[in-house]
């Protein structure tokens, strides 16, 4: 397997006031594939795919040392300016939240805010990512409509197309499956399995069957520190880590 | 033990539900008496001689309350200019720019500015805004005495601001993180996400806050009474004097009770006052379904 890195993480520290959230992490996030960071609740997957896109920056008292570098560039340094770096990421959250305007304006959301006006170059924006996130059959008619009038598991994938549609390198999906219905969830899953060509794409998930299914590289996390990473299959089949085998096997959670 | 219980169960719906009717029974009650208070002279005048002519002559019988409902909304008007974008980009860099720490330290601030009694408002108000009212005027060639609708709208701007404040800035700060970070996560800035997501998702509520605020600036009387000038009629420019309808109600009620129709024609001045208050509220009801129907 060809594992060229897209996002590379260099002794990454991350600390929510005394807290230290995130220990000395340093990984390869590989191009094209999916990863899926798995862990026990609390072992910080969402802070490390927060900082992906430095949207740790958020959160009150936080502070991050160390690199995290996208295309060779690192996001922490001092002359970055993070919209670009936000612009080449799309966010799955772990709830749908669309924003509070029609579907149609969600969709054109981020294309306008990067400049976009013309009308045309929107209407086939939204239709072609409306599309890509098999959703545009059932909302075609109603786009003008609020966005939450949608059901949760059409609100998810409407997230997927406002993320699409500003052509970003990189989907980061937040357990983004975990409000979902069976149903909805295969849908968002075999999303994934289409768009992993074009994209990269990292997932957290507390489920491991969704990792098995998906995921091309593992990464585990424990209490902030990174145990183990490699294929998927490595991973699951013959694990070198005696943590890694327990928590695969459900003894540790 | 479990008859008393039960017994206790019932008689907690009971009172619980008698508090809240009393509650809804009085607005009824007060409008009713005062309502039944101005038909002496409602009998005597038509509405629309009472409400849209301007002589004011108590002694002679006329009973213009123009100016007065006039002078009550332009003061409101000007104060609600001032205050409305003042309190809610305040709101917004306390929620969205401000650290803890100066939040902790401009929230008790802005409390204690609502705590202030309205007496002191317009002390105040002789004191700095009328004189500095004067001297504006003068700049602009025009002579007042600066008790005038520009002081009234300045005080009243600055008594409604932590009422503005305080419910806006929680308004914007029940708003999700995550919808945020779904706005931000696109690249957009944070004044692209405060304009387009966090305002629109916070206006049936920034509504209810301005609402709130115009009600109360449109029945203080104390602080207008004491730098708007009282002069009984209709303000033409924002250095005239006006008189507002609370002022009158509460300069004159008690006083010279024996001309005829005077007390009947100051409660029609509160049915008035409470009239247009409800009316704002409905509107702002109005308003806030729209709203919600088409962006939450």
């Amino acid at each position: 397997m060809d594992l060229k890195s897209h996002i590379s993480v260099k002794n990454l520290n991350v600390y929510y006031g005394a807290e230290h959230a995130l220990k000395n992490i340093n990984i390869d996030i590989p191009d094209r594939r999916i990863t899926a960071i798995i862990g026990p609740s609390g072992c910080g997957k969402s802070t490390l795919l927060k900082s992906f896109n430095r949207l740790v920056d958020s959160i009150e008292g936080v502070k991050v040392t160390g690199e995290v570098s996208v295309d060779g560039e690192n996001i922490y340094g001092p002359d970055v300016e993070i919209t670009h770096i936000r612009k080449k990421m799309g966010l799955l959250s772990q709830r749908p939240f669309p924003l509070p305007m029609s579907i149609y304006d969600n969709v054109a959301y981020g294309p306008r805010i990067h400049g976009t006006k013309n009308r045309k170059v929107l209407d086939e924006t939204v239709e072609k990512y409306l599309k890509i996130a098999h959703l545009w059959d059932e909302v075609k008619n109603r786009l003008n409509k609020p966005a939450s009038k949608l059901s949760i598991g059409q609100q998810q994938r409407l997230c997927l197309a406002r993320g699409l549609a500003v052509e970003p390198e990189i989907i980061l999906g937040d357990e983004p499956t975990s409000a979902l219905d069976p149903k909805s969830s295969r849908a968002i899953e075999e999303r994934f399995m289409e768009l992993k060509n074009d994209y990269t794409i990292v997932i957290v998930t507390h489920i491991l069957r969704q990792a098995k299914r998906l995921a091309d590289y593992v990464v585990f996390l424990y209490l902030g520190e990174l145990i183990e990473h490699g294929p998927a299959r490595e991973i699951f089949e013959n694990p070198k880590e005696e943590m890694t085998k327990e928590y695969i096997k459900g003894i540790i959670s | 033990m479990f008859e008393k219980r039960i017994f206790i169960d019932r008689t907690a719906e009971k009172l619980t539900f008698l508090m809240a009717s009393l509650s809804c029974i009085l607005l009824v009650i007060i409008a009713w008496g005062l309502l039944k208070r101005s038909f002496p002279i409602m009998e005597e005048k038509s509405l629309a001689d009472l409400l849209l002519t301007s002589s004011w002559k108590p002694l002679k019988g006329n009973f213009g309350f123009l100016p007065f409902i006039m002078g009550s909304l332009y003061v409101t008007a000007v104060a609600m200019m001032i205050a409305v974008p003042f309190s809610i980009l305040t709101s917004i860099y306390l929620s969205e720019y401000a650290g803890r720490r100066i939040k902790n330290a401009a929230e008790p601030v802005i409390d204690l500015l609502a705590g202030i009694p309205s007496v002191v408002y317009g002390v105040w108000g002789i004191l700095t805004v009328v004189p500095f009212v004067k001297y504006l005027a003068g700049l602009f060639g025009v002579f007042t005495t600066g008790y005038s609708v520009l002081s009234a709208g300045i005080v009243l701007a600055i008594m409604i601001f932590p009422i503005i404040i305080n419910l806006s800035t929680e308004i914007f700060q029940s708003i999700p993180l995550e919808l945020r970070n779904a706005s931000l996560s696109l690249g957009a800035t944070k004044w692209q996400t405060v304009k387009f997501v966090l305002i629109p998702k916070a206006m049936p509520g920034i509504i209810a806050a301005i609402v709130l605020g115009l009600s109360r600036a449109f029945g203080e009387t104390m602080a207008v009474l004491m730098v708007a000038g009282n002069v009984a009629q209709t303000p033409g420019s924002l250095f005239d004097p006006a008189y507002p309808l609370p002022a009158l109600i509460a300069n004159n009620y008690g006083e010279m009770l024996s001309i005829p129709l005077y007390d009947s024609a100051l409660l029609f001045a509160a049915f008035i006052l409470l009239g247009i208050v409800l009316v704002f509220n409905i509107i702002s009801k109005i308003i806030l379904l729209r709203i919600t129907r088409n962006t939450q």
